[in-house]
């Protein structure tokens, strides 16, 4: 089976075969290819990346983005349990702003700084 | 009037890498200036990860790429930024004419780097036809809205350009719940990478309609449906093919051009093929003390070789100011059969130097051919793609035999 590696621009042309218990992974440049290849037709994974709103901020939303790669067939429905998140700043860029989504062991987790908007 | 070594135009990946490397190198007061609110440039839109990987050794989203750029910076009392600031001017005595809520300044730099990135082609530059409607917009205008401003810009989506803005637009709009009906691509490949074909339409099912392009758009107030076209190989639309598609949303991905505004109103000599400034290898384009990197240079796939190219510029940049270190422009790049252009257009003798190019076609199995007087390299490639930039580094020796072209070509 043919796949393209989505975890950087390279975009590796991956080939992999089972043999056995094990998979024989062929194109990939570094290991992510072949763990990513071995996940994919396994159980594929996406790292999640969307906004929440943020309150007082100097952004209307915040960019979050999951600690760890999600099932890719919960993203749809960890995008929507954020959806109704609302946090209020200062946010400091890696802070914690949804622990454990679904259940799944995974936090969501700011992307950057959010200064709160300054009162003149 | 207020003096410093180095005036950085753009305080994005390019601006803020350019910045560090000059600081490396011992040049001691450098402004960035930038239109925006904050740092960080276009990459603060970005949310979406795959970036870092060569600079931070980490996967990052573009926020945290521009906050670990920034960090780098931030304390250092010789980068000073100045935010909320229009360039308006750049003379060629280098002059540098600025706008801000305190009022016009004019202020000097030994040395001005253009980091100013790219800006989006839009409906005009395509000659897109039908009315001005709502609901067309270019698929950064979008993502601006959606990723910083918090909102939506419809419900129904059509996608025209399969560049990679696009591409990802198309999932982040997915994943908002609006339906994004399709992407149309007149090219016969896609002109976005192949990992985001992947991870942005094949993973929602998203149709990707190759060798097709939207006509024209309908609807007034508001957009109300797009028609789409088959054309052929000479990009003509295919008679009979037209078919309407309703949509309230059009998103324009069709490429970006090197924003070289102030450059070009000083005159500075521009490449027809990459739109961006005709630069030596330290950068520098033919105006004197101004030099340009990252996407106002030429645009680039990956954030990471714009942060690498642009603290090479730095360092360059510190060299020129402090050395007074002017680089002869003794061997001309030449991009030769199926090369789109090659970075930078000069070279000189005594520094290895890392060159840029892209091609103009789709290849698979050939080879790459560098060739200057007695030099002649051959490089065997599976796969050249326009959307894939090339970098190859030459090594000073090398140079050393070149005569005074180095012709880049495919061979078949």
């Amino acid at each position: 089976m043919e796949l393209i590696c989505i975890n950087c621009p390279n975009g590796c042309r991956l080939k992999i075969q089972k043999e056995g218990d094990d998979f024989k992974v062929e194109g990939n440049l570094c290991p992510r290819g072949r763990t990513y290849a071995i996940n994919e037709l396994t159980h594929p994974l996406r790292t999640l990346t969307t906004t929440i709103r943020i309150s007082n901020g100097i952004h209307a939303v915040l960019p979050v983005i999951s600690d760890g790669q999600l099932p890719k067939d919960k993203i749809k429905e960890a995008i929507k349990v954020l959806a109704d998140v609302e946090i209020k700043a200062p946010v400091s860029y890696g802070d914690v702003v949804y622990h454990d989504i679904l259940g799944l062991g995974v936090d969501i987790i700011a992307s950057r700084d959010m200064e709160s908007l300054k009162k003149n | 009037m207020k003096e410093y070594d180095l005036i950085v135009i753009g305080a994005g990946a390019a601006g803020m890498s350019a910045a560090l490397g000059a600081y490396e190198k011992g040049l001691r007061k450098i402004l960035i200036i930038d239109r925006d609110e904050e740092y960080g440039g276009i990459l603060q839109q970005c949310i979406h990860n795959g970036f870092g990987l060569h600079t931070f050794n980490k996967e990052l989203s573009g926020p945290s790429f521009a906050t670990e750029c920034y960090r780098q910076i931030k304390d250092n009392p010789c980068i000073e930024f100045a935010y909320n600031t229009v360039v308006i001017a750049t003379s060629a005595n280098h002059e540098v004419k600025i706008q801000s809520k305190k009022g016009y300044e004019t202020i000097r730099g030994k040395a001005i780097a253009i980091c100013a990135g790219s800006k989006e082609r839009s409906a005009g530059a395509i000659s897109l036809k039908g009315a001005r409607t709502q609901g067309v917009y270019t698929a950064g205008c979008a993502q601006k809205y959606a990723n910083i401003k918090g909102f939506m810009v419809g419900k129904k989506v059509f996608i025209l350009g399969s560049g990679d803005i696009g591409l990802i637009m198309a999932r982040r709009m997915t994943l908002e719940g609006a339906k994004v009906i399709g992407v149309a691509e007149i090219c016969p490949y896609s002109n976005g990478l192949a990992r985001n074909v992947k991870q942005c339409l094949e993973d929602f099912d998203i149709p990707l309609y190759l060798s097709h392009t939207v006509v024209s758009v309908h609807g007034v107030p508001r957009l109300k449906s797009i028609t789409l076209a088959e054309v052929d190989e000479k990009r003509q639309v295919i008679k009979g093919s037209e078919r309407e598609i309703e949509c309230d949303c059009l998103l324009l991905s069709v490429g970006l051009l090197p924003d070289v505004g102030l450059l070009d109103e000083m005159g500075a000599k521009l490449d027809r093929f990459s739109k961006g400034p005709v630069v030596n290898d330290q950068y520098q384009t033919s105006i004197p003390g101004y030099f340009a990197c990252g996407n106002a240079l030429h645009v680039h796939d990956l954030v990471d070789y714009v942060a690498m190219e642009a603290k090479k510029c730095g360092e360059n940049i510190a060299d020129y100011v402090l050395n007074h270190n002017e680089r002869p422009l003794s061997i001309k790049t030449k991009a030769s059969r199926g090369i789109g252009y090659v970075v930078p257009h000069y070279l000189a003798e005594g520094r290895d130097v890392e060159i840029s190019f892209r091609v103009s076609n789709i290849y698979h199995d050939v080879s790459l051919k560098l060739s200057s007087g007695s030099y002649e390299k051959v490089i065997r490639k599976s796969a050249l793609l326009p959307s894939e930039m090339v970098k190859l580094n030459l090594k000073k020796e090398d140079i050393e035999k070149f005569a005074d072209e180095l012709v880049l070509e495919v061979v078949e």
